[in-house]
């Protein structure tokens, strides 16, 4: 037993390795994980990680139910995207004591309602949806969603909001101070008349456009991600981020283990390892949002750790964007296609 | 008839032996890459929708109903037309059949010109019309963009000129939309034609001149008659794209409403996929090209 050991930490260290631990295989996201951190991690267990990429929540979970489960290891979908695959039992789960970074998870975001108490994630990076507003045309309090829901004279028509059904529901529901998910008739009458008289004061629609249009001018106040306002803030536009009082909607990517994952050890080390706050802020260095992890700040780069689009004001709450069941859905849905009829 | 007949197959049997097998891998493309994929699209039309994209093998009418049927936002009012999606095709049409006309008006010159042009020169020209071609269309959307924008080279040109005081907003309106369609798809328009006036007979022109036709009646019983199919084909080329183009609406016209293009996309592609009702939309869409189209071949086909 004991040459049979030796010879397996030879085979560890000699070999590329790859062939005595095995390999994994993770699902993510386009550009999302720096590849010096990958190899990092390949160097230091001798697994060989193959990555695969998808584009949306929604098309990883169809790839998954096509016939993919039981193929990849991990994967990194959304908040709401993780109570889906959980509910269709896509998911499979670990018990704290086999990853020894878990006590690392940063408090906040241990009891989360799309896992409660972390059976099945770990925090990968954090975000905020709002809004910015270009601070050379507009000057007044930006601290409510009414700049985008009732514009002031100055914004009106110069608005760019995001082209997804998920967040412009959410935000204007928090507007108005209504749950996400109700079949309230009232309420659902109310947001939708609401979004109806916003629009009136709109420019555009565009999600991978929220960037651009703040940046060139053509929009001075629009919905967009924290990561995203950073950005155009960096390339000279004068914007700032909102937090705004009613509330915003936040975004947490998670990885997660998969039913049926062919390297289910090798998973657990890999997410033990990105729970590593050194490498938690690798990641968020390279994606500039947010991670998760206890202790990261000492590793991340100034310019990160002090950008006032990832340090929400203390006491303003930011709220996930809830799964509806389908019957309520439908109604959100036929709320966004009479908006854009 | 020179030698003897009977040494050399017939012409069936060549056709049979060396013609079909010739012919296999067009009727493969086809088969795999258009008839497989327009029967899938029409299959999933019926199908039901799968909760958060996808679909069950359960056959149903269900997508065609929440196209045609609305029984409001709580679905228990009483079975009425549904507008939303009529309308959405009526803008679509309205805006694909105005491009068309418009490219017309200008193709039609530009193709007489470059016709009437001699050979050596209309080489030069129709390579002109096409060296926009040699970029994305997507890149030369986004462009549009930087040029119609409030600050952007025409307004500024506009008001460096005095014509205007302030800038007009033309991004994010119809109007961008229209000429975005004009300026993708006017070369569709511009070669067609072409080919048909360049084989014209102009003969036949002066033949009018003599018979003392005005110039008003050499262009609307000779000329448009003779170059029909040119413009008819020019026709069909701009209209069609134009219906479906989704980057147009979505870039320059800010996607605050609905296209054909941007509703199908959205069903497939949005976070609360419906993919039996996005091809259902499909299926509609093809219905009503196809009508358009076979209303067009039997024009073509009745003698004049």
């Amino acid at each position: 037993m004991r040459r049979f050991l030796a010879v397996t930490a030879m085979l560890t260290t000699l070999s590329s390795a790859a062939l005595a631990e095995g390999s994994l295989k993770v699902y993510h996201w386009f550009e999302y994980i720096p590849q010096e951190l990958v190899e990092q991690f390949e160097a230091e267990t001798g697994i060989d990680v193959t990555i695969d990429t998808f584009e949306s929540n929604e098309a990883m979970l169809a790839s998954l139910k096509a016939g993919k489960l039981g193929e990849y290891d991990v994967a990194v979908p959304g908040d709401y995207m993780v109570q889906i695959m959980r509910g269709e039992g896509l998911l499979d789960s670990y018990k704290p004591e086999e990853m020894s970074n878990f006590g690392k998870i940063a408090p906040e975001w241990l009891d989360v309602p799309f896992d409660p108490g972390r059976q099945h994630s770990i925090p990968y990076q954090w975000g905020s949806t709002a809004f910015s507003v270009n601070r050379d045309v507009y000057k007044g309090d930006i601290s409510t969603l009414g700049i985008i829901f009732n514009p002031p004279d100055e914004l009106k028509g110069k608005i760019n909001v995001l082209d997804s059904q998920g967040e412009v529901l959410a935000l204007g529901s928090l507007y108005l101070g209504i749950p996400q998910c109700t079949n309230d008739r009232a309420q659902l009458k109310s947001l939708n008349d609401m979004l109806i008289a916003a629009k009136a004061n709109w420019a555009s629609f565009g999600s991978d456009t929220a960037k651009d249009v703040l940046v060139s001018g053509d929009a001075a106040a629009g919905m967009i991600y924290n990561g995203f306002s950073a950005k155009a803030r960096a390339e000279g536009a004068n914007v700032e981020y909102a937090f705004p009082k009613e509330g915003y909607v936040v975004w947490m990517d998670n990885m997660v283990l998969l039913k049926n994952a062919p390297n289910r050890a090798n998973a657990v080390k890999f997410m033990n390892f990105l729970l590593d706050p050194k490498n938690a802020a690798a990641v968020t260095n390279y994606a500039a949002y947010n991670a998760g992890v206890t202790g990261a700040e000492k590793f991340l780069s100034e310019s990160i750790l002090k950008s006032p689009e990832n340090n929400p004001p203390k006491g303003q709450k930011g709220e996930f964007i809830q799964a509806c069941d389908q019957e309520t859905q439908k109604l959100y849905d036929a709320i966004w296609t009479n908006l854009k009829k | 008839m020179v030698g003897p007949a009977t040494d050399r197959p017939s012409g069936e049997a060549t056709y049979a032996r060396i013609v079909r097998p010739l012919l296999l891998p067009t009727w493969l493309v086809i088969g795999t890459l258009l008839l497989l994929p327009v029967l899938l699209m029409v299959v999933y039309a019926f199908l039901t929708k799968e909760f958060r994209g996808g679909v069950e093998w359960k056959f149903t009418l269900a997508a065609f109903e929440q196209f045609f049927i609305n029984r409001g936002l709580f679905g228990d009012e009483p079975a009425q037309i549904e507008w939303t999606y009529i309308n959405i095709f009526w803008r679509s049409i309205w805006q694909a059949a105005l491009a068309t006309l418009l490219c017309l008006l200008m193709g039609f010159p530009a193709a007489w010109y470059i016709a009437t042009r001699r050979p050596e020169t209309r080489t030069i020209w129709l390579f002109l019309i096409t060296i926009p071609y040699w970029v994305n269309l997507l890149i030369r959307t986004v462009s549009l963009r930087f040029i119609l924008r409030d600050n952007g080279p025409l307004n500024e040109a506009l008001i460096a000129i005095g014509i205007i005081t302030d800038p007009l907003p033309i991004l994010n309106s119809n109007l961008a939309v229209q000429v975005g369609l004009i300026y993708s798809y006017l070369p569709f328009m511009v070669l067609p034609i072409y080919a048909a006036v360049e084989r014209y007979n102009f003969t036949l022109s002066e033949a009018a001149v003599d018979l003392y036709a005005s110039r008003w009646q050499t262009l609307t019983e000779i000329v448009i008659p003779v170059v029909k199919p040119g413009i008819v084909a020019g026709a069909i080329l701009v209209f069609i794209p134009a219906l479906g183009a989704f980057l147009a609406p979505d870039l320059l016209g800010g996607a605050k409403n609905f296209m054909i293009g941007s509703l199908i996309d959205e069903q497939f592609r949005g976070s609360q996929g419906n993919w039996p009702f996005g091809a259902a939309v499909s299926v509609i869409l093809m219905t009503l090209v196809l009508i358009a189209l076979l209303l067009q071949a039997r024009g073509a086909r009745r003698p004049s």
